[in-house]
């Protein structure tokens, strides 16, 4: 099954999130925030709209990502960069270091 | 549409009629290029004030031999980014030197009134919720201007270059 | 250099406080993003893939040594402590705030710079020859004319809104090192056998999806013409450039479609119009922008000894004679000389600058330069006017900083755009590859040996990195998730431009640098003596390369 998580630019910095089910808008994908049925999907996609009505994050959409015990992990290349950070600057890394998992 | 002109919301003295609905018997009338075109004879007749629409693929050349008879010519901006209308009035004040009403109609922002008013334009129909405040805001934004324009705006190049006492 | 007037300064600070408006209503959620977009592009803000990104504009390229201060000191406050220069001589932030632009332009205002237009589908930053001034062969300084033109085309209320952006550059040298034959209009300065100086223009340029060479649509215009004549083209480009396709909206779909001559029967007809209108630029305005750009006070041939390159400390130290024989130019004035600043040592990324390093740059500039840097188009910098007795002291602090590779214009000065790991437009990182590239030719005996070889790679199609005019380029793309590179060959910027072409099918990530080695190791075999990587490859053309690229397929066994 594929599994989706929306994500978005954040309005005031620009900065990448993620939408999590009880946390809004986080830095880094959360297992809450990986839609699991349709009425989950729907939820979703209403927070994601309204927070882009409402001036919160820019452009939001969903990404397709594994869940490696809890470490969700965006499937594209793109989305990965997105979520890591530049490949050439590993000390800006968001979340774990580059060198030991790769892009 | 609400009407601004000089800065002002005014009363609209025109009507547009759509090309398909059939003109009124008295009153100021803004028509398609086409309708002028095939009923420009009938149209003067009326007595009353004839102006006309220009989409942004038409040019000032289109209606250049008509302009005395013109009251009003509109210029279409279907999207603001559509930049064609700027050329057009331009050209109209110019290079014809049209001095009667250059309309701005379709996607117009109070972000780019200032451009407009210096490419000719006069009369803009506006979004409803703008007001007097946003074109004064708008038009007094910028108050530095490089290039000679159809508006009388004096350049920088001809601050610069004043002949003194002249 | 420039110094703006009182109406020049009003008109930045009046932009800025403009744009902080439109910024505070996006913030407050009164306009969407839709709506704020054509907005901040029309100031240089996009959105990147990881934040916000502001590309500052820095005219023709030239910086003084408290402008680079000052985005030294930005980078540092309002980013990560550091910028990337850009192929059109700008400087990229890659990661400031929305709320805090207004403060950044603000400051930049403070020292007369701005990004006016560096987005949108206008008028972009005005690029010229970064040696103008001190360049040798100059006929006149392409600076004066592209600061003219840089005033002009700012705000410029007809043309705010054209079918797409709309890129000049001026050369004031025949020896072209601003890729003017690249730009939707081109600018060589020319002398007409009577000594009239004027200008040749070029029109439709470009690289992008369909990459184009700039053909002349007026073999000479006096001076005083320029601005009126530059007028009455945009005006037809305005009006019958295509606004149905993206993709063709390019003037130089416009040059192609009708075809130039008739472009410039409809180009003179409304230019003597208006020819002799308040655009004839006066004497006096020429002059007072020509004053601005008069030569810095070099010393006499007696105080500073004219040494020909090449000949100054050669004998003390061979890295030394490198660097002065691949990194030096010869300038104008005896005694001088022209310094590039290569940004592509092995381990940076190509263009990018830190703010310590901005910092050290512009303390060297105010000792050895006149407190004056430029960028080139190559993401390198310029010291343009240094004593040729300080070229050894300034040598050795160009070392301390890791600016000394004496690699200019050799297989590891690479044009690199940002890539996937920046761009929200990528379908490939391109950063990547240009280090492994570097690291691959990291041996400069063995760069110098291969000699001239321009490499450009761009993440996608819209060729920021300016591949298609590389001798060898690369193009990123992506197949089916997959980083994949495109090879060009062939491709040229200078006077005598061409466009690459593709060798064939494109390489695995892991197999890219191979290839390229494989290229040079072709050239290598083929190369008459003397003979640059480019003149060999157009005299032999390309099957010496397929051949050793794509050996055929044994087909004995089917
Ligand atoms: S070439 Fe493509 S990837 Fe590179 S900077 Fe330009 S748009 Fe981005």
């Amino acid at each position: 099954m594929t599994l989706l998580v929306y994500t978005a630019n954040r309005v005031s910095d620009g900065v990448v999130v993620f939408l999590a089910e009880d946390d809004g808008w986080l830095e880094i994908p959360r297992p809450s925030g990986v839609i699991r049925g349709a009425d989950m999907e729907m939820r979703m996609k209403a927070v994601a709209e309204a927070a882009e009505e409402a001036a919160i994050v820019v452009s939001p959409y969903p990404i397709e990502v594994t869940d490696e015990g809890g470490e969700i992990r965006p499937v594209s290349l793109r989305e990965r960069i997105r979520a890591y950070g530049p490949s050439i600057h590993p000390e800006f890394a968001k979340q774990w270091p580059i060198a030991d998992k790769g892009y | 549409m609400p009407l601004l002109k000089d800065g002002k919301r005014v009363a609209d003295p025109w009507v547009h009629v759509a090309d398909e609905v059939a003109v009124p018997a008295t009153g100021a009338v803004i028509v398609g290029l086409k309708r002028w075109r095939h009923e420009r004879a009938s149209l003067l007749k009326r007595g009353d004030p004839v102006g006309v629409r220009l989409k942004s693929m038409h040019t000032a050349s289109d209606v250049a031999d008509d302009l005395d008879h013109l009251g009003v010519v509109a210029l279409a901006l279907p999207v603001f980014t559509d930049g064609r209308a700027y050329t057009n009035a331009r050209r109209l004040r110019e290079r014809h030197g049209y001095r009667g009403e250059i309309r701005a109609i379709g996607n117009v922002l109070p972000d780019q009134y200032l451009f407009m008013l210096r490419c000719g334009f006069d009369a803009f129909e506006v979004r409803a919720g703008d007001t007097e405040k946003d074109w004064d805001k708008a038009v007094q934004a910028i108050s530095v201007f490089y290039q000679p324009a159809a508006d009388g705006r004096e350049s920088a190049l001809s601050l610069r270059h004043r002949t003194p006492g002249a | 250099m420039y110094q703006y007037d009182e109406l020049d300064q009003r008109l930045v600070d009046e932009r800025v406080e403009q744009f902080r408006d439109q910024v505070a209503r996006r913030l407050a959620g009164e306009i969407t993003e839709d709506e704020f977009k054509p907005l901040r592009l029309m100031n240089g803000l996009y959105l990147q893939l990881h934040a916000y990104m502001l590309r500052i504009g820095i005219p023709y390229g030239m910086l003084s040594s408290v402008q680079l201060r000052k985005l030294a000191q930005i980078t540092r406050k309002y980013d990560r402590g550091y910028g990337h220069f850009t192929t059109r001589q700008c400087l990229q932030l890659n990661w400031p705030k929305l709320s805090e632009t207004p403060d950044i332009l603000a400051e930049l205002a403070e020292v007369q710079m701005h990004a006016i237009q560096t987005s949108g589908n206008s008028f972009r930053n005005v690029t010229a020859d970064q040696y103008a001034g001190a360049a040798t062969d100059e006929i006149e300084d392409s600076r004066i004319w592209a600061e003219i033109i840089r005033q002009w085309s700012t705000l410029h209320p007809e043309f705010s809104f054209l079918p797409r952006k709309f890129k000049i550059a001026v050369t004031g040298s025949p020896h072209d090192r601003a890729a003017v034959r690249f730009h939707d209009i081109g600018i060589v300065i020319h002398k007409a056998p009577d000594g009239e100086v004027g200008f040749e223009i070029l029109v439709g340029g470009g690289l992008g999806r369909t990459p184009m060479i700039g053909q002349t649509i007026r073999a000479f215009l006096p001076k005083k013409h320029l601005l009126s004549y530059l007028e009455a083209l945009l005006r037809i480009y305005n009006l019958m450039g295509r606004r149905d396709n993206k993709y063709k909206a390019r003037i130089k779909i416009l040059v192609f479609e009708l075809g130039i001559e008739e472009l410039q029967t409809l180009v003179e007809d409304e230019w003597n119009r208006n020819k002799d209108g308040p655009l004839a630029l006066p004497q006096a305005e020429i002059d007072r922008i020509t004053r601005q750009f008069s030569a810095p006070p070099w010393q006499t041939p007696a105080s500073a000894p004219n040494q020909p390159v090449g000949a100054v400390h050669a004998f003390e130290n061979p890295a030394f004679e490198d660097w002065e024989r691949v990194n030096v130019a010869e300038h104008k004035q005896p005694g001088y000389a022209i310094v590039n600043l290569s940004l592509k040592a092995l381990d940076r990324v190509p263009g990018d600058l830190t703010a310590a390093e901005m910092d050290a740059v512009a303390d060297l500039a105010d000792r050895f330069s006149f407190g004056e840097i430029r960028a080139s188009h190559e993401q390198n910098l310029v010291f343009a006017h240094v004593r040729q007795d300080d070229l050894l002291p300034l040598w050795r602090s160009l070392g301390v900083l890791g600016l000394s590779t004496p690699n200019l214009n050799m297989i590891s000065d690479i044009i690199c755009c940002p890539g996937l790991d920046y761009c929200a437009l990528a379908s490939a990182r391109s950063i990547p590859v240009a280090q492994r590239i570097s690291m691959r030719f990291q041996d400069i005996k063995r760069q110098h040996n291969i000699g001239e070889l321009r490499l450009k790679i761009s993440g996608c199609v819209n060729a920021c990195g300016h591949h298609h005019a590389g001798h060898i380029g690369i193009l990123g793309v992506d197949r089916q998730g997959e980083e994949f590179y495109q090879i060009t060959l062939g491709g040229n910027a200078g006077e005598n431009a061409s466009i690459g072409k593709i060798i064939g099918p494109a390489f695995a990530s892991a197999d890219v640098v191979d290839a390229v080695e494989a290229i040079v190791a072709t050239y290598l075999a083929i190369r008459e003596v003397g003979e640059t990587f480019l003149e060999a490859y157009r005299r032999v053309g390309a099957a010496p390369f397929k051949q050793r690229l794509y050996p055929e397929p044994n087909h004995a066994v089917a």
